[in-house]
């Protein structure tokens, strides 16, 4: 065991490689190594987002499918609804029409009727005239017993 | 082995012989061709292998992971990046669950001491003849390649750590909190002496239980490795495999054991009892 110069070259040799461990490697490594639980714990997070945001998105997703199908659904009923008004109205009409329809064919008739009994009312008149101008067997002054007829045929 | 036929006392002090270069006695510089010779140098002489070996593997060390840290990335680490990223890893937790104070040294020393301690015990593991047989091919008669074993080697580590250590008491504490702490406990200021000579050997003993039980493990080990590289051929694969394997959990375990004290003084260093 002697001790001798080499000790003070090794003190000196461990001091300097202290030395250029701190400033040269130590940080380097310890950085990166930093930098990289960083990143990983970033990431992590960021993952954990993404999931929270995905859940978030399909709930939404799920409440707009929802609202769709309810609006469709509200949507056939005024359908069903607006149909089934149409059909009413158009029967309303349709038999509204058929009662105009049917009271100007009434109208019709009634006038044609008036008018059949108008031109029978004339006809009848010559015909008692004729009739008449046959029984007496002479020609009755036409002009003197016309009022008379005209008066006959009113009363019928 | 330097000479044919070498008994076994020579054979174990030639392997325990680091290679030294030093002053002569008699006046000038050279190697020292024997343990005697080199004993005669004292103070002023230099183990030219447990310098190089040491300053080898902490260049190996600060140049590995030099290299990593130049192109560390946040992104997906490849090879080594990851065996590098994880002793880092390691020597970091340590020093967050063991140093409570601010100090932007610590861990970085702590990465130091941990890799450098270990790589210069790895060097165990090399078998005791190889490299000392290459050498002495070369015409270099001494190498101890475990710089470990050489307790000028730890005890500079830690002698370092405790200088380290008073710098950081005195700077944090101050130069009363500092004496107040060697003086004034454990029996309060009436029994001064007698409290400084309890902390002051307390202190001192902390290098040096640090530096010498790193070369006391180291060396037990290699020299075990010695003593079974002096069986019959027959007999080395059934004792140094099993110490091998063992030895590894000495290596790693030494390294840490070294790392953590290191942090736990500079913890006490920087923290009031």
């Amino acid at each position: 065991m002697n001790i001798n110069l080499t000790l003070l070259g090794q003190m000196i040799s461990f001091l300097i490689f202290i030395g250029f461990c701190m400033k040269y490697v130590w940080p380097y490594i310890i950085n990166a190594m930093e930098e990289r639980q960083a990143r990983i714990s970033a990431g992590l997070r960021d993952a954990e987002r993404a999931k929270q945001e995905l859940k978030q998105a399909q709930q939404k997703a799920h409440e707009i499918v929802a609202e769709a199908k309810e609006q469709a659904g509200k949507r056939i009923e005024q359908a069903n609804k607006r149909a089934e008004q149409v059909i009413d109205e158009a029967k309303l009409k349709a038999r509204e029409e058929g009662e105009r329809l049917k009271a100007q064919a009434q109208t019709e008739i009634d006038q044609q009727i008036q008018e059949a009994k108008q031109e029978l009312k004339s006809k009848v008149a010559t015909l008692v005239v004729m009739g008449a101008e046959k029984i007496l067997e002479k020609q009755v002054d036409k002009s003197v017993h016309d009022r008379m007829l005209t008066g006959i045929a009113s009363d019928l | 082995m330097a000479s044919d036929n070498p008994s076994v006392p020579e054979y174990i002090g030639h392997h325990l012989q680091n290679l030294v270069y030093g002053k002569f006695p008699e006046g000038g510089w050279g190697f020292a061709h024997s343990a005697a010779e080199a004993k005669s140098m004292g103070f002023w002489a230099i183990h030219v292998d447990t310098i190089g070996w040491s300053l080898g593997l902490g260049f190996l060390f600060l140049f590995l992971f030099r290299s990593i840290a130049k192109r560390a990335v946040a992104r997906e680490p490849s090879g080594l990046q990851n065996a590098v990223e994880m002793i880092v890893e390691f020597v970091d937790q340590s020093v967050k669950d063991g140093f409570h104070g601010a100090n932007r040294l610590v861990a970085p020393m702590a990465l130091t001491i941990f890799v450098w301690v270990l790589l210069m015990n790895t060097m165990d593991l090399v078998p005791v003849d190889l490299i000392p047989w290459l050498a002495s091919q070369l015409g270099i008669h001494y190498m101890k390649v475990v710089p470990t074993t050489d307790p000028n080697a730890t005890l500079g580590l830690s002698i370092s750590v405790f200088i380290l250590m008073i710098i950081f008491s005195l700077k944090v504490k101050g130069v009363g909190g500092f004496v107040g702490e060697l003086t004034l406990q454990p029996f309060g200021k009436w029994l001064i002496p007698f409290n400084f000579i309890l902390e002051g050997v307390g202190l001192i003993a902390k290098p040096i239980s640090l530096g010498l039980r790193l070369y006391g493990n180291l060396f037990a080990g290699e020299l075990i490795f010695i003593m079974i590289a002096l069986m019959p051929f027959y007999l080395q694969f059934l004792l140094s495999v099993p110490w091998a394997i063992f030895h590894i959990l000495v290596i790693v375990l030494q390294a840490y054991i070294f790392m953590m004290l290191t942090i736990v003084y500079m913890n006490m260093a920087h923290e009031a009892h």
